[in-house]
């Protein structure tokens, strides 16, 4: 391991022993241009043979999945929120485009300007293939492994479900199958991009919100695009997850969001729990000494 | 969405957060209560090698059967807990392929497995005269000896690791406890350790292992209750509260009994069960405050935006 191994900058593909790995592949999640149209929640069911995570309404506007899960590997989430004016439709130049949605405005009624006085959020979640990896650091059977694309993937010969990386994972993605034993989650299509293929997802998507590709490119890309939307007005446009500084390191799946975080049921400020496991060991291993005097001093001044 | 008030009453204004429905963003631990069971098993096992290791030091006979003897128990009983709580049982195993130092459960395993060997032999030392075998009887006695005193030089690993085991995940209230919770578990487990020496064989080294584990849980538990402040609610209110309060009575109880019966031989034997039931509570409060904290998105979005918070102070810049 890497001095810099458990946290920091790092390419994750070197730092995992691959020489001379191709590029590190991602996805950017731009969710400005996101319709809700739940493909790429679909495309990966199908792609992957998914199970079905359950039929509920659980009434979160029209979000029936709920989030990720072991048989949810992309969510699409809705928000409905009050907001003063749209920028984002004024912003798109041409006024009003039908994308699919519902409109917040009777059929045909065309009026220039605000739209509404609220908006849709709609974003489609996804395993951020974490430059340090919580899920991954702390299996304890290797079935989490590095790929040579830096990636983060689960071996399903090997995993034993004991079940620690559901609780590693500072996302809340990893997850154990009901009735399987196993932990399932994104692979980033491991069987497609090996291939030269684009992962089902962003494959499928119609908008184009799911951008798969070189992760310094897109990198790019997204820095662009926030410009972009805020040169037109859209001034709660953020990234999420693109530092390469973050808590863990850089996400290998990035955002594009229209308000904070925490709104779409993402952590505002995730770290990786293994950057603070030396510390840790360092309290357990006094802890341990300190156990050990006690039992000594326990029996001390007793001869048999 | 919008903040969500919590269930609890608290001295503490509830704190204003967004969330998405409400949701959970971290995933409550998939761990039943089989792991909170093995973190007490664990903990007797290393409390009780402790013990017989002690009694083998001093010429007792008594503390060192018994110690061994239950450590014996709790050694299966922890291999029991463990392999059912994974969700394929029948690949415990593959936790031997590899030895990951930055897992601490593959470090745990290899612990508990070490301490498994040297524990077994030691343990198997007491039924020797019982054997067939002149060859057996022979050899096991100094073989359980120095697998005695192997498995007391790895019992403190075997009663902390459990606390980096917990701190190291994204579980909020397990996560910011990390400075304390290996001194919590150590207290923990030898107040345990001494336990069984109350009720076998009551002496002065048992009473004063009660009264140093005791001390320590409970000094390193008022910082996991107190020293985090929301996260350390958890610690405080609904099920892990009450848990945990009783666990501090029956331990505060149990040491105070230990000394101060130390003539009735009934009174320690009670304080001795005070003991064990005060480990056990523990780690079973310790388990569910984790739990809620991980469920509640409170314990993750309103600590993390203080972070942020904090950060921008310093840097000038979101
Ligand atoms: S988001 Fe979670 S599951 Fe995905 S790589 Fe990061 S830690 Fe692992
Ligand atoms: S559940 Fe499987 S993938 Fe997750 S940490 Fe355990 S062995 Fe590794």
């Amino acid at each position: 391991m890497g001095s810099n191994s458990l946290y920091g900058p790092i390419d994750p593909a070197t730092d995992a022993g691959y020489v001379d790995p191709p590029p590190r592949m991602g996805f950017f999640t731009d969710t400005s241009v996101c319709i809700g149209c739940k493909a790429c929640e679909v495309a990966c069911k199908e792609w992957n043979l998914v199970p079905d995570d359950g039929f509920n309404l659980l009434g979160h506007s029209y979000d029936n999945t709920g989030g990720l899960s072991a048989n949810s590997w992309r969510h699409v989430a809705f928000v409905e929120q009050p907001f003063a004016g749209d920028a984002l439709a004024e912003a798109a130049g041409t006024g009003t485009q039908f994308l699919g949605m519902p409109l917040s405005d009777l059929p045909g009624k065309a009026t220039p300007g605000p739209r509404g006085d609220f908006r849709w959020l709609m974003m489609s979640n996804v395993c951020k293939h974490c430059t340090h990896a919580g899920c991954l650091d702390v299996c304890p059977t290797g079935a989490l492994f590095r790929t040579e694309f830096g990636t983060v993937v689960v071996q399903q010969d090997i995993c034993n479900g004991c079940g620690y990386c559901v609780s590693g994972c500072p996302y809340g993605v990893i997850d154990r199958r009901e009735g399987d034993g196993r932990a399932w989650k994104c692979t980033l299509c491991y069987d497609r991009i090996g291939d030269g293929l684009t992962p089902a997802c962003a494959k499928a998507c119609p908008t184009e919100s799911i951008q798969f590709g070189e992760l310094d490119e897109l990198r790019e890309r997204a820095a662009r695009r926030v410009e972009d939307l805020h040169e037109q007005g859209v001034a709660e446009a953020r990234l999420y997850g693109h530092e390469e500084d973050n808590g863990v390191g850089g996400d290998g799946a990035f955002f594009l969001l229209l308000d904070e975080p925490e709104v779409y049921g993402l952590p505002p400020d995730p770290v990786v729990a293994t950057r603070d496991l030396p510390r840790m060991w360092k309290r357990a291993g006094l802890a341990a000494l300190a156990m050990a005097a006690s039992a000594v001093v326990a029996f001390a001044g007793r001869r048999g | 969405m919008s903040p969500r008030g919590g269930g609890d009453r608290s001295m503490v204004p509830e704190a204003e957060f967004r969330s998405y429905y409400g949701r959970p963003i971290v995933r409550p631990p998939v761990w039943t209560h089989d792991i909170a069971s093995y973190l007490f098993t664990g903990g007797l096992a290393a409390g009780s090698a402790l013990l017989a290791a002690g009694g083998q030091a001093t010429g007792d006979a008594t503390l060192r059967r018994v110690g061994r003897t239950v450590t014996l128990g709790a050694l299966g009983a922890s291999t029991y807990f463990l392999i059912i709580d994974l969700g394929r049982p029948e690949r415990f195993h593959h936790m031997l392929r590899v030895a990951k130092p930055t897992s601490p459960m593959s470090m745990g395993t290899w612990i508990l497995a070490s301490f498994g060997g040297v524990a077994a032999v030691a343990g198997a030392a007491e039924f020797a005269p019982l054997l067939p075998s002149r060859l057996l009887r022979r050899v096991l006695p100094p073989a359980g000896d120095a697998a005695g005193y192997g498995a007391a030089v790895l019992a403190p690993a075997l009663a902390t690791y459990t606390a980096v085991l917990f701190a190291d995940t994204a579980v909020p209230s397990w996560n910011a406890v990390h400075p304390e919770l290996p001194f919590m578990f150590a207290g923990s487990a030898l107040a345990s350790g001494a336990g069984v020496g109350l009720i076998a064989a009551p002496g002065k080294p048992a009473r004063r292992m009660a009264v140093l584990g005791a001390a320590m849980e409970l000094a390193a538990g008022h910082r996991v209750e107190h020293g985090h402040g929301l996260l350390s609610e958890p610690y405080r209110q609904g099920r892990p509260g009450k848990l945990l309060q009783a666990a501090r009575l029956l331990t505060a109880a149990g040491a105070a009994g230990a000394v101060l019966g130390r003539r009735s031989r009934a009174v320690s034997a009670l304080s001795g069960l005070a003991l064990l039931a005060g480990s056990a509570l523990t780690r079973f409060g310790v388990f569910e405050a984790g739990v809620v904290s991980a469920k509640d998105p409170k314990y993750t979005v309103v600590p993390q935006r203080e972070r942020l918070a904090a950060k921008t102070e310093v840097t000038g810049q979101p």
